[in-house]
């Protein structure tokens, strides 16, 4: 196990060094001066020296990377040209409010999902089966943006219970699990986050279960006389790998992908920061932040690779 | 070879031959006898078709501004979808804006197809050494969400409809490649391609006519679903306001816009995502339906 | 193609093997851990005859064909064709070589392209060797009238609509289609019903008298070996342990493992049924074969000598010998039987 795990870790190491890469490169995408790129065009001489001796670029590209990659491995990712406070700080900050959705939003996500897929799966052509496919379905192709404002429309403008957006009620930009009356301000969120996820998996489930329905051992095991719930249970065991590498990512989505949902409802974490850096031009946020997901995104992989191989003795084999 | 010879007929011969219609002709013919997807293929075809027209469909000019004729309720005055926050004819922007919206949805899922297929080809039926090459940076860039990266490219480059496209295409890409680089490495290892090397024929010969009518199906499923995620990014990138700049049509950019009247008249706020959402299901259902017709194992 | 016919006379054996030799890497064993699938095998085949070659699966069968097409680089090992050595500066390319010599492989249904009607699939192989599309379909559908298939009912067909027998047909068909002077046959009959599989041997028969065909014919079905060939080569764990005139090999086998194999089969006389197997047990692993003899591990006749010395086969390019790898069989060795049983 230990074998495997330092495997999957040196495969790892180098997506990480080419994610790292990526972010670096993303100052150079546009065309032009990348200063220009990088800074406002109303920036005062006093930002402009900054993010001169922040960048070197007066150096070749290489020694830049070198140098960035250095900083970013000891945690200074510089500072926000627009708060001027420690791009680590903003980051964290914005990922904890980011995390505080998906506690909520994956096991929702996950245990609907799964079921709907399971049940479908298990009633291939059945009337249930159409019905929760159709559905999901329906979640796949859901734009959640604008899904967060039908909801917002409905139960924050039309029935006014629930508040439209924000996560407290003075503005606070560090949810509370303590207050809780901040609890309401998750309710609209945490239901558009879910609805593409329960889609996702519940399709991946549902073409699982029906894959090996289709095997020969579920026969075998029907012919032995087992009861039909223990036959469910062995075909969910073994369509649970595929499920799992859905899910693990779907969490990395969850962690990163809510940058829409987070703007619709300006809740303040990783993609709200990060629509805001872009608005801003705030290269060293938007560089800080997509690093920080795509690494938490490689670490979600490696962990569900790490698990399907501890379920899957097939493929702790190879 | 000029001796010939008779042998005795081979008994089970004497069936009428089954009617031929090729891969592609029975893929059609599946299809025809699958309700839901000739009805959404035919939404499809409308939305296309209505992008395409627009100008002759369109009822009102998609720029026309009024000011005493804003967020007015469908209906009113001839405006069969009402107006916008600025006057404007609903019904009209949201033809015109079917344009930009499926182009950058369709254009970005070409431009993968071609450049990660062929990527994935060389991958899989190159050595493992190119193999490697292509298959691990396209695993960097698997390695971000996709909504991620696809803001982060187009919010880098300065956002604007051709970046946006640009980003998602590289979005695409590393997963078209994937895709194209499974089913070519399966069929690589069959039998019928070492036949084919067997007779004497080259690579690329083998390419053309024994691995690329094979990978192409798969490529093709692939990319149909594609679209749909297509629309959906790109209208997302627009509402973030990393797409076409106002006054232009998008959906996803007049859904943004119209966020900020809810409080007036909530209906005609949601409109855009309803035609985004339309899009969407059909271009999925399409999809798979193209799919099971596609996936008969043969 | 004139210029492909006999160029070394009747004498010159077709196919000259020498020394064959194929190790595949582990993946994932410990570094330097090998398969050695195909470990010195040297053999000759003459034109005209057929040349069986039997053995338990997993015994390099399989990859010693696809050595002799140049489908796998052989790590070592001479191939020489009708006086030619393949692949070298003065020989013939692999190339010429594929052209006058081709393969029908086991799974019919996976040799044959699922997405092209059969008779593209036929005419493939002329039209690689510089036919014209119309030439080429023409080749086709003649070859497609000698394995026996009306070539207007199914020439237009794909792979799936075909039986296993007919699919079989068109691959023989695909093989011919480009005049070879031998056929490599890779347990072509094996995977059809008996009934099916005894058409396609009558045809692969009359096949060779009207083409002067030469066959190597691979298989692990003993009778149907019989059935076909001249001689017989036995494998085991990638090396040959008998070679010889199949009525010599099947009457009076010399290897122990031979004889094994032959007492395996099925008696058709219920009276005389095998009661117990005559070889228990699975063949050691190729990865590390066994020193010496590598059939000593299941041999009853196994002695200390057959652990240290490798045996080894003798004159295998003399046509008419018949000859085993056998420490019983070489009065020198040592072996406490070597020389009763001869």
């Amino acid at each position: 196990m230990i074998n495997l795990f330092l495997r999957r870790l040196m495969y790892a190491v180098p997506i990480a060094f080419g994610v790292s890469v990526v972010c670096f490169s993303l100052v150079y995408l546009a065309p032009g001066d990348p200063l220009q790129t990088i800074l406002p065009s109303d920036a005062s001489a006093d930002t402009i020296a900054m993010v001169k001796a922040a960048y070197g670029f007066d150096k070749p590209l290489p020694i830049q990377f070198l140098k960035w990659l250095g900083r970013v491995m000891v945690g200074d990712f510089g500072q926000s040209i627009a708060t001027r406070r420690p791009v680590v700080l903003e980051v964290t900050g914005a990922l904890y409010n980011t995390s505080v959705l998906a506690l909520f939003a994956v096991p929702i996500a996950f245990s609907t999902g799964f079921s709907m897929g399971a049940i479908a799966g298990c009633f291939p052509g059945k009337w249930i089966d159409r019905v929760l496919t159709g559905s999901a379905v329906l979640g796949v192709s859901l734009p959640n943006y604008w899904f967060g404002i039908v909801l917002v429309i409905f139960f924050a403008v039309e029935a006014m219970v629930l508040p439209a957006t924000g996560m407290g009620a003075n503005g606070s930009d560090q949810f509370n699990f303590l207050r809780w009356s901040d609890a309401r301000y998750l309710v609209l969120p945490v239901i558009t986050l879910s609805m593409v996820p329960i889609g996702i998996i519940a399709r991946t489930t549902r073409a699982a279960v029906a894959e090996v329905m289709n095997q020969d051992f579920v026969i075998t095991l029907r012919a032995k006389g087992l009861s039909e719930t223990a036959v469910i249970r062995h075909v969910l065991k073994n369509a649970l790998p595929q499920v799992l590498a859905v899910m693990g990512l779907q969490f990395g989505y969850l962690m990163g992908g809510s940058i829409l949902v987070e703007t619709v409802f300006t809740w303040p974490g990783s993609g709200f920061l990060l629509s805001k850096a872009i608005i801003n031009r705030d290269v060293p946020v938007l560089q800080g932040t997509i690093l920080m997901l795509a690494l938490i995104f490689v670490a979600t992989n490696l962990l569900v690779d790490l698990m399907q191989s501890w379920i899957d003795p097939r493929i702790r084999r190879t | 070879m000029s001796n010939a010879m008779t042998l005795p007929q081979h008994p089970a011969k004497e069936q009428a031959a089954p009617k031929q219609r090729g891969y592609w002709g029975s893929v059609l013919y599946r299809l025809r006898y699958d309700p839901v997807t000739v009805f959404f293929g035919c939404v499809v075809l409308a939305i296309i078709l209505a992008a395409i027209f627009a100008p002759v469909l369109a009822p009102f000019d998609p720029y026309k501004e009024s000011i005493i004729g804003r967020l007015k309720p469908m209906g009113w005055k001839g405006h069969l979808l009402g107006t916008d926050e600025l006057g404007r004819d609903l019904l009209s922007r949201l033809l015109y804006g079917g344009q930009v919206s499926l182009l950058m949805g369709v254009v970005p899922v070409a431009i993968a197809t071609v450049i990660g297929g062929t990527l994935g080809v060389i991958g899989g039926f190159g050595g493992r050494r190119v193999n490697t090459a292509i298959m691990r940076t396209m695993d960097v860039f698997y390695a971000f969400p996709s909504v991620l990266l696809a803001v982060a490219i187009s919010g880098a480059m300065g956002g604007g409809a051709a970046n946006g496209m640009i980003a998602l295409s590289m979005v695409f890409t590393p997963a078209m490649c994937r895709v194209a680089e499974t089913a070519t490495a399966q069929v690589k290892n069959l039998d019928f391609v070492e036949a084919a090397r067997a007779t004497g024929a080259g690579t690329l010969t083998i390419l053309r006519y024994h691995i690329l009518g094979n990978v192409l199906g798969p490529v093709f499923i692939y990319a149909s679903s594609l679209v749909s995620v297509g629309i959906l990014l790109a209208s997302g990138l627009s509402f973030l306001g990393l797409g076409v700049k106002p006054p232009t049509a998008d959906w996803g950019l007049m859904l943004s816009t119209l966020r900020q009247s809810i409080y007036i008249n909530p209906a005609i706020c949601a409109l855009p995502g309803v035609a985004i959402l339309i899009a969407s299901v059909s271009f999925n259902l399409l999809s798979d339906g193209i799919r099971s017709a596609m996936d008969v194992r043969l | 193609m004139e210029n492909l016919s006999d160029r070394g006379g009747p004498a010159q054996p077709l196919l000259i093997a020498k020394d064959l030799r194929k190790h595949f890497k582990v993946k994932g064993g410990a570094p330097g851990a090998t398969v050695r699938a195909v470990d010195g095998v040297s053999f000759t085949i003459h034109k005209g005859e057929t040349l069986g070659i039997v053995g338990e699966s997993g015994c390099g069968k399989s990859t010693l064909a696809r050595l002799l097409l140049h489908l796998i680089e052989p790590d070592s090992g001479e191939l020489v064709f009708d006086g030619d050595p393949v692949g070298e500066m003065r020989g013939i390319s692999v190339n010429a070589l594929r052209r006058q010599v081709q393969m029908v492989f086991q799974d019919s249904a996976s040799s044959l392209n699922p997405r092209m009607p059969v008779r593209d699939s036929i005419a493939f192989g002329p039209h690689v060797h510089g036919k014209t599309k119309a030439e080429s379909s023409r080749i086709a559908r003649d070859v497609l009238v000698k394995v026996g298939l009306k070539p207007d009912l199914f020439g237009p067909r794909y792979p799936h609509e075909l039986s296993g027998g007919q699919k079989q047909r068109v691959n023989i068909a695909r093989a011919l289609a480009i005049e070879p002077r031998m056929v490599i046959l890779d347990e072509a009959v094996s995977a059809l019903d008996k009934s099916v599989e005894a058409q396609v041997l009558n045809l692969l028969r009359a096949l060779k008298e009207n083409f002067n065909l030469t066959y190597l014919f691979i298989s692990h079905d003993l009778s149907v070996v019989r059935y076909i060939s001249d001689r017989v080569l036995v494998m085991y764990l990638g090396a040959v342990v008998e070679l010889g005139p199949v009525n010599e090999i099947f009457s009076r086998p010399k290897h122990p493992y031979t004889v094994a194999l032959l007492a395996s089969r099925p008696s058709m006389d219920p009276a005389n049924r095998i009661e117990e197997p005559p070889l228990t047990g699975d063949p050691p692993s190729p990865i590390d074969p066994p020193s010496g003899c590598r059939f000593r591990t299941r041999c009853q006749f196994a002695e200390t000598v057959c652990a240290e010395v490798q045996p080894v086969l003798g004159q295998w390019n003399d046509r008419d010998s018949h000859i085993a790898a056998c420490h019983m069989r070489d009065p020198a060795s040592g072996h406490s039987r070597a020389t009763e049983v001869n």
